[in-house]
């Protein structure tokens, strides 16, 4: 099942390299892992979003990442009514003849056209991850020359509903 | 010598040299009270050592001939005192030959401070002479790990590290000191008044009263209750309580192999180690109870055996001071994140009810009468059991006795009744052969007027025995008993139960004279070959003032028993009658 999780970090040096490190020998599949800095000075923001077999090897995951010293905060945010987006960049190939056409695939996306040269198109999408996933095969048959994907990240809404689904993250992750 | 270095001193001082990053270093160290270190110079540590010599005064410095043995000295010195070990290496080999240690101290969780020197900041990532990424290689195996990057930030990095190395469940921290750092001059005032800022780092050493209140209501409905002791039980010094608490409710204990000690190996409740070549009584407690109290053990795969038949029909309590460790590898029902030694004395303070299991208690004890521990006693031949048996008596079972991994680290967690704590210092987790005979070294230092046995191989002696040199050099009367069997004794027994007898590279065809050997390194050597031989040595060995080296011959073909098997369950031993 994929997951997403949180962690506010401390911006001290090799901090990255320690969570990911922790991550991999302890067997944790990542599926992407997005990194900035927050509101608050010093503080940054890791988002990840992994894929662990079942909740005994999520606690895991958290608590193993809760036990380093850098690491403020560790929150499992998939079943929360949260805001999670990610951002995509698409090069396909294309021609004078086709831009209109894939204008109008693009448009519903609310994705945009930032570069255009002869024989091909680039294309930027932000959203969920399922969102660009289907804004991708929609683009496929003309040809991805090249892909970039930042992975996603995520925060918690500013108010929760009162009851939980607890289908919320099926949703977003696709 | 030393009148020379005291007037170098004196001279440093009239002079007022600068003060470096290394001075402040030292100075931080003296600060976090530390009086023993164990280093071994080089290139890029060399500022630091220069700081040591101005500074030789407030330490006991201790120059071992590889840093492996610094550190598995440091570690030993650091399960006997309580204190963190405190190793300095130089950068690129000295560092990396500390690895082994600090994985073993990691896995074991014993509190030590490792600096390394490394090459100036300017060099870095250039694969500069000595250089190796000492925070990457460390990563995975310290608690925390450092790289001083501004000579300001030192004295806070130190007052973490051993803040950090010391609380919670302790660890090894590594402070990587760049040389440029460690010679820096420096006009700011050492402060050594730093306040702790770590908010990321905040251990749970009390514990959930509802949960110890959970306990105490399935103790006293519990039917066949057991307690397992941990080393968490040491570090937390908890013993004690650990008594109270299980005579209280008279509930039978076992150990772990690290927790040797925590409770009192000769007392009725006690059911001996369990495992892979624990107990029978032990480990058939472990597969029948219906209430496991886990204080401070981590459920290691040689504890265990196969998840599925450990403790299948129990209730899984679990104290530990790392929450991480809860639910792990074998799932808890009341799971109690706290300080072994609090969660104790909070849970004798639950007004419950007495137990009733006199039935489990007599089942227990006639497994123990039934099934003892046991071994084959040859006419005159000596076989390793016996000469841990014939130790304990010797030592009348006061000895500290440090270990390697192996046939005999086990012949001496069964046949050495350990009955107090900080007795007992072995390398669990890692399984490090050349641990034992400098992790006496370090806990003679720790424990200058007490009996320290090194139990060894003639494998892993053999990987650090240069180590007699220390020996010779502190006057340490470390006794070193190498149970030698001309082989690496647990491979040879596991390629003739599992790889039909072949002994691929496990039999020592030439050995080499560990009489004379002693002897080159000043240390009185023995060499016993029979029975009658070794009872004789006996007051030589344990009456005398210096240190001994003692290469106690024994059988090569024998196995340690009980087992089980890998990949089997605590109720598949076999072994368990001669």
């Amino acid at each position: 099942m994929k997951r997403i999780i949180t962690a506010t970090v401390r911006n001290r040096s090799g901090v990255l390299n320690r969570v990911t490190s922790l991550l991999q020998r302890r067997q944790f599949n990542i599926e992407s892992i997005s990194v900035g800095r927050t509101e608050t000075e010093g503080m940054s923001k890791m988002t990840f979003v992994v894929d662990v077999e079942d909740f005994q090897k999520l606690e895991q995951v958290t608590k193993q990442l809760n036990k380093q010293i850098d690491v403020i905060k560790v929150s499992d945010i998939t079943d929360k009514a949260i805001v999670a987006r990610e951002l995509a960049l698409i090069k396909i190939v294309s021609n004078s003849q086709l831009r209109a056409e894939v204008q109008g695939i693009i448009e519903p996306f609310r994705a945009s056209i930032i570069d255009v040269s002869k024989d091909s198109l680039s294309i930027q999408v932000t959203g969920k991850p399922d969102k660009i996933e289907a804004l991708i095969e929609l683009l496929r048959p003309y040809g991805i020359k090249e892909l970039a994907r930042t992975g996603v990240t995520a925060f918690a809404r500013g108010q929760q509903p009162s009851t939980q689904d607890g289908s919320s993250y099926s949703s977003l992750l696709g | 010598m030393e009148r020379t270095q005291k007037q170098d001193q004196q001279t440093a001082a009239e002079t007022k040299e600068p003060r470096t990053g290394a001075d402040l270093l030292v100075e931080s160290l003296i600060n976090e009270g530390v009086e023993t270190l164990f280093g071994y110079p080089g290139g890029a540590a060399l500022p630091i050592f220069d700081a040591l010599y101005k500074a030789q005064s407030a330490f006991d410095q201790i120059l071992a001939r590889h840093e492996q043995g610094s550190i598995h000295a440091a570690e030993g010195y650091a399960r006997v005192s309580g204190k963190p070990g405190v190793v300095v290496a130089t950068s690129g080999p000295g560092a990396t030959n500390l690895v082994t240690g600090i994985a073993d101290a990691m896995i074991d969780s014993l509190p030590m401070i490792i600096i390394t020197g490394q090459v100036a900041q300017g060099v870095i990532g250039t694969d500069a002479f000595q250089e190796v990424d000492v925070m990457g290689v460390t990563t995975p195996i310290t608690k925390h790990n450092y790289q001083v990057r501004d000579v300001k930030e030192l004295p806070r990095i130190i007052r973490e590290a051993f803040h950090i190395a010391t609380t919670g469940r302790p660890g090894p921290v590594l402070i990587d000191m760049p040389k440029d750092i460690s010679g820096e001059i420096i006009d700011e005032s050492f402060s050594p008044n730093i306040e702790l800022d770590l908010p990321g780092y905040q251990p749970t050493t009390k514990p959930n009263p509802l949960q110890t209140k959970k306990l105490a209501e399935a103790i006293s409905n519990a039917k066949k209750p057991v307690l397992l002791t941990g080393a968490g039980i040491l570090f937390a010094k908890a013993s004690e309580e650990v008594l109270e608490f299980a005579e209280k409710y008279s509930i039978p204990v076992t150990s772990t192999l690290l927790g040797l000690g925590a409770f009192p190996g000769n007392h009725p409740l006690f059911m001996g180690m369990a495992g892979m070549h624990g107990t029978y009584t032990a480990n058939t407690a472990l597969y029948e109870c219906d209430l496991l109290i886990n204080i401070g053990a981590r459920f290691d795969d040689r504890l265990t055996g196969k998840l599925s038949s450990f403790a299948p029909n129990a209730t899984v309590a679990h104290i530990d001071i790392d929450p991480a460790e809860i639910g792990k590898n074998v799932p808890a029902d009341i799971p109690i994140v706290g300080d072994a030694k609090a969660a104790l004395i909070r849970l004798l303070t639950h007004e419950i009810e007495q137990p009733e299991h006199d039935d489990w208690l007599v089942r227990i004890h006639e497994n123990k009468e039934k099934y003892p521990l046991w071994f084959n006693k040859p006419e005159q031949d000596m076989i390793g059991q016996w000469v841990i048996k014939q130790v304990h008596e010797a030592t009348d079972g006061n000895a500290i006795v440090t270990t390697d991994v192996g046939q005999h680290q086990m012949w001496t967690a069964q046949f050495y009744t350990f009955n107090k704590p900080d007795k007992w210092v072995s390398s669990g987790g890692l399984g490090t052969m050349g641990f034992g005979f400098p992790a006496a070294i370090g806990a003679q230092l720790a424990k200058p007027d007490e009996t320290v046995v090194a139990i060894v191989g003639d494998g892993g002696f053999q990987m650090t025995l240069q180590e007699l040199s220390i020996l010779q050099e502190k006057g340490l009367p470390v006794k070193v008993i190498i149970v030698n069997n001309q082989a690496l004794g647990m491979v040879r027994q596991w390629q003739e139960k599992f790889y039909s007898e072949r002994y691929s590279q496990s039999i020592f065809s030439i050995q080499p004279d560990f009489v004379k050997l002693a002897e080159s390194y000043n240390v009185k050597g023995l060499q016993v070959k029979s029975q009658e031989e070794f009872i004789k040595a006996i007051p030589e060995i344990f009456d005398y003032e210096g240190p001994v080296v003692v290469d106690a011959r024994v059988l090569q073909q024998e196995n340690v028993f009980p087992m089980i098997a890998p990949g089997k369950g605590l109720n598949e031993m076999i072994g368990v009658k001669p």
